[in-house]
């Protein structure tokens, strides 16, 4: 049976769905900014940036950008009504003290002990750069991931360990693929869903560690 | 009759010297003091440290500086954008010294600076290549990484509004690094939109407190 891998849009509308109403979360930059508009209408969700903003809003109309509202990854924002700035030690304060509720990361790779490598590909010549995201892996009550299950050449990206430069240990809580959602747990990753067609067996042969499913 | 401000930004810059560590406020373009960047390119110290999120975006601001080829060494969370190019060339060229710091790392060695600090234990960054060499500790269950503060000589920072004493009040997420880079160098200039009278800042929306700055000029 054919099966279908979730879009990028699919895959943040999927993170979305489990959003609460009345989370504190930080979205880090790329494909996790994506589950930004797709927070289901009528939950108050409340978004951080870590340069210094609670209750950051929507990219604003074309020609109304204010380049001192901009986010993570530079883009111009807006602010919520009821919303917040601070300066970057308490911004970060919100990060490493454990106040967020949930933060969504990229990822390149992800290990079965919930390591995560998200900052360098360690490959001589490149430079190296890794803002908020030691800080963030590590600060949040849950960590979550959303990255595609393989690299372009195929290569599975949840592996036993990670041969990446690590940005956090074991600090990852559920990953969201193009084609499953895979909790980490202490007794190894259990697979909870995946897209529609796929064969189990199929999910496990593209993920380089062991996977037990949801009963 | 105490007045922080002064008349241009010459004599804001005055007195860097060469080999300083000079901060520079902002993310990105944001809450950057460019005006006061280019009176330092003007001003002509040299082999600076300088101390900022980033390293520079196209050829304005910090990217003039390092271009000038005034810095020996930055220090910063994340050199690498699409448009830091300046920055790529002379760390592929050897010509800058570079140390790589976790943003939470790097706005919490500057507070404790500020704050008169010795030095933190963080669970950022254990284990991963940014720690290494570090002393390290478990404390309540969870493993620490020693992080010391950081100086500056100097901290060049924007904000929106100052009065006379050095109270300052900034605008949007352009406040960022700069009120905790006016607590940790010997010397904060600040850079703002508008001089306003004594007075005329809500003392309770005053984010700076005039004690952390030393000059200031309207731009």
């Amino acid at each position: 049976m054919a099966y279908e891998k979730l879009s990028r849009d699919a895959m943040a509308a999927r993170v979305a769905r489990d959003i609460p109403e009345g989370a504190y979360v930080n979205l880090g930059i790329g494909l996790p900014t994506l589950v930004g508009n797709h927070l289901p209408p009528g939950r108050e969700i409340f978004l951080h940036s870590e340069n210094g903003i609670l209750g950051m809003g929507p990219a604003p109309p074309k020609g109304q950008e204010d380049w001192d509202l901009i986010n993570a990854g530079k883009q111009p924002v807006t602010l919520l009504t009821g919303g917040a700035f601070f300066h970057h030690a308490d911004s970060f304060g919100i990060m490493r003290g454990g106040h967020l509720d949930i933060c969504v990361l990229g990822a390149f790779q992800v290990s079965a002990g919930g390591d995560l490598a998200n900052w360098s590909t360690g490959e001589p010549g490149a430079i190296p750069a890794v803002g908020g995201a030691m800080d963030l892996a590590i600060g949040a009550k849950a960590t979550y991931i959303m990255m595609e299950h393989v690299t372009k050449g195929g290569e599975p990206k949840i592996v036993e360990r990670c041969t990446y430069p690590l940005t956090g240990i074991g600090c990852v809580k559920r990953i969201y693929t193009d084609l499953a959602v895979i909790d980490v747990t202490p007794q190894g990753l259990r697979a909870i869903e995946w897209v529609p067609g796929l064969p189990f067996e199929t999910l496990q042969s593209l993920t380089a560690a062991p996977l037990s499913r949801a009963a | 009759m105490i007045d922080k401000t002064v008349k241009s930004l010459a004599d804001a810059v005055a007195g860097i010297r060469d080999g300083a560590t000079v901060m520079i406020g902002g993310f990105g373009g944001a809450g950057q003091p460019a005006e006061l960047v280019d009176a330092l390119i003007e001003q002509g110290a040299k082999d600076l440290t300088i101390v900022n999120n980033n390293a520079g975006n196209g050829e304005t601001g910090l990217a003039a500086l390092l271009k000038a080829g005034r810095v020996r060494r930055i220090v910063c969370s994340f050199p690498r954008q699409a448009d830091s190019h300046v920055f790529d060339a002379l760390y592929r060229a050897g010509k800058i010294e570079l140390e790589l710091v976790p943003q939470g790392n790097l706005a919490e060695r500057i507070r404790a600076a500020g704050a008169g600090i010795g030095a933190f234990f963080t669970p950022t960054g254990y284990g991963t290549e940014l720690a290494r060499g570090k002393e390290t500790r478990r404390i309540d269950g969870r493993d620490h990484v020693l992080e010391h503060p950081i100086r500056a000589d100097v901290a060049l920072i924007k904000a929106l509004r100052g009065d006379r004493w050095g109270n300052l009040v900034y605008r949007k997420a352009a406040r960022n690094f700069n009120p905790i880079m006016a607590t940790a160098a010997a010397t904060t200039v600040a850079q703002v939109d508008e001089i306003v009278e004594l007075g005329a800042l809500d003392p309770e929306h005053i984010v700076t407190p005039g004690i952390h700055v030393t000059r200031v000029v309207r731009v």
